[in-house]
C-alpha cells in the first residue's frame, strides 16, 4: 500500500469512507469474481480508478516494486503448479486488489482513514474497544512500511559490507531485532505525548 | 517552572540482572536553559525521562510544577515536552502535516484550531513547503524539525530533549540548536555537543547515577572534559 499523494481529482475527492467501503465491497466481490473474465474486469477497474486519480507512475512503481516481486513468485508457482489460466486468475486478483488499496491510500490522508476507523469502531466502545487506539494503529501501521523498508535496506548494506552475502538468517535476524527495538521508541514516544493517558 | 527532585534512585531490573542507573539524586531547578552531560550509560536519559513521567523513580520524587510524576502523570506530561534522539521513532504519522497534527487531535481541539496552529507551526519550522510529503522522504535535519514541531504544536511549559543533534552533521546540529535558542519555555537539554551550552544558565554533570558538577556551562564542561580525560587508559 502506498503513501498519500495530495491532488484534486474525482478520486482524492470522494470520502475517505465511501472510498474505504468501496475497498472492503471490492474484496468480498472477489471471491465471487474468481474467473479470468472477473479478474480482467477488476484489473481494468483498478487502472481505470488509478488514471482518473492522476497517481504518477514513478511514485506507483516505487510503491509497488516490494509488492510485484511476490507477485512474480507467486505467478511463477501457480503456473508450474495449476497452469497459466489460474495463475492469471489468483495473481490477477491480488494485483487488482494491491492496486486499489493503493489507490485508496494514495489519494487518501491518514488522517482521514483514521477518522473513518475511529468513527466505524465507535459503537465498540460499549465493549471496551478504544476506536481511537485502533485509528492509531492504522496509522502506526503505514507509517511502519516506509521505516522497516528502509532498515530492511540498511541491513542488506551492514550483510554485503561484511561479505554475508544472500544469508536469510543473518538479514532477518537484525531486522526482527532493529524492527523490535524501533517498536520499543515509538512506545516510549507515544508514552511521551501522553497517548497512555 | 520548578522542577524538584528529590532523593531519586532508580534501578531497572531486578535480581542478578538489577542494574542501578541513578543514586540518591536531588537537584531544584527553575533556569531558563538547563544542560546536562555525561558519558554514555552516566544516568542522564533516566534523568530526562524521569522528568516526562516516562520513568517512575525506584526511591524518590520526581515534581514538575507541584505535580508528582507518580501520581499526576497526565498532568506532567501536558507540561513537558519530549523530543528524542531519533526523529524516526519520535514521527508516528505518515506525512509530515499529520503528524504535526497528531498530538493535537488527541487534545479534542476543534478541527479549524488544529489547522490554524498546523500551519504555524510548519511555517515556524520551514517544513510548509514538505507539508504533504511523507515524512520517511525528509533529511535528518528536517525530521528532527518535524518531531520538535509535533512537540511543540501542543505548547508544553518545559521542553526536554534526550541529545537531539546526536545523528545530525554540524549545520542541521546548529539549525536545531538555533530553534531550541528562541524558544520562549525553559529548556532541559541533554547533549554531547558542548559547544550549544555555552549560553545556558545552569549545567549537570552525570557520572555514575550521580550529579557530579552543578554550576555555569564553562566549569561544568571543564569538569566532563577532566572526567572523560581521567577515564582514559
Amino acid at each position: 500500500m502506498g503513501l498519500f499523494h495530495p491532488g484534486t481529482s474525482l478520486v482524492h475527492r470522494v470520502p475517505a469512507g465511501v472510498k474505504l467501503a468501496a475497498l472492503c465491497a471490492a474484496g468480498i466481490g472477489s471471491v465471487f469474481a474468481a474467473t479470468p473474465v472477473g479478474v480482467s474486469a477488476y484489473l481494468a477497474a483498478a487502472v481505470l480508478v488509478l488514471v482518473v486519480a492522476r497517481v504518477p507512475g514513478r511514485a506507483l512503481v516505487r510503491q509497488l516494486r516490494p509488492v510485484l516481486v511476490f507477485v512474480v513468485v507467486l505467478a511463477v508457482f501457480h503456473a508450474l503448479v495449476s497452469g497459466p489460466g489460474r495463475a492469471y486468475v489468483v495473481v490477477g486478483m491480488l494485483l487488482a486488489l494491491v492496486l486499489l488499496a493503493t489507490a485508496l491510500t494514495m489519494t487518501t490522508p491518514t488522517s482521514a482513514l483514521v477518522d473513518v476507523v475511529v468513527r466505524v469502531a465507535g459503537p465498540l466502545r460499549r465493549v471496551g474497544v478504544d476506536p481511537e487506539r485502533l485509528g492509531l494503529l492504522l496509522a502506526l501501521g503505514l507509517r511502519a512500511i516506509p521505516v522497516v523498508l528502509g532498515l530492511a535496506g540498511e541491513v542488506r548494506d551492514a550483510q554485503r559490507a561484511r561479505g554475508l552475502g544472500a544469508s536469510p538468517r543473518a538479514f532477518a535476524v537484525p531486522l526482527i531485532v532493529r524492527s523490535l527495538r524501533h517498536a520499543d521508541r515509538v512506545g516510549e514516544a507515544l508514552a511521551a505525548r501522553g497517548i497512555d493517558d | 517552572m520548578l522542577i524538584e527532585v528529590d532523593g531519586v534512585s532508580h534501578t531497572y531490573g531486578d535480581g542478578p540482572l538489577a542494574r542501578t542507573v541513578l543514586r540518591d539524586v536531588s537537584v531544584r531547578m527553575t533556569e531558563h536553559r538547563i544542560g546536562v552531560i555525561g558519558a554514555n550509560g552516566s544516568g542522564k536519559s533516566t534523568f530526562a525521562r524521569l522528568l516526562n513521567g516516562l520513568v517512575l523513580p525506584t526511591a524518590g520524587t520526581v515534581r514538575v510544577d507541584g505535580h508528582d510524576t507518580r501520581t499526576d502523570g497526565r498532568a506532567v506530561r501536558r507540561r513537558v515536552g519530549f523530543c528524542f534522539t531519533d526523529p524516526d521513532a519520535q514521527i508516528v504519522m505518515p506525512t509530515v502535516r499529520e503528524d504535526v497534527a497528531f498530538g493535537l487531535r488527541r487534545r479534542g481541539l476543534a478541527k479549524h484550531e488544529v489547522a490554524a496552529r498546523v500551519g504555524a507551526a510548519l511555517a515556524a519550522y520551514d517544513l510548509a513547503g514538505h507539508a504533504d510529503h511523507p515524512a520517511h522522504l525528509l533529511s535528518g535535519g528536517q525530521k528532527q524539525l518535524l518531531a520538535l514541531a509535533s512537540v511543540l504544536v501542543t505548547e508544553p511549559a518545559l521542553l526536554v530533549m534526550d541529545e537531539p543533534t546526536t545523528l545530525l552533521d554540524l549545520r542541521n546540529a546548529r539549525r536545531v540548536a538555533r530553534v531550541v535558542a528562541d524558544l520562549p519555555m525553559p529548556v532541559v537539554l541533554l547533549t554531547h555537543h558542548l559547544d550549544l551550552l555555552a549560553d545556558f544558565d545552569r549545567v549537570l554533570v552525570f557520572e555514575a547515577g550521580r550529579i557530579v558538577h552543578d554550576g555555569p556551562p564553562a566549569e561544568a564542561v571543564a569538569t566532563y572534559r577532566d572526567l572523560m580525560t581521567r577515564d582514559q587508559p
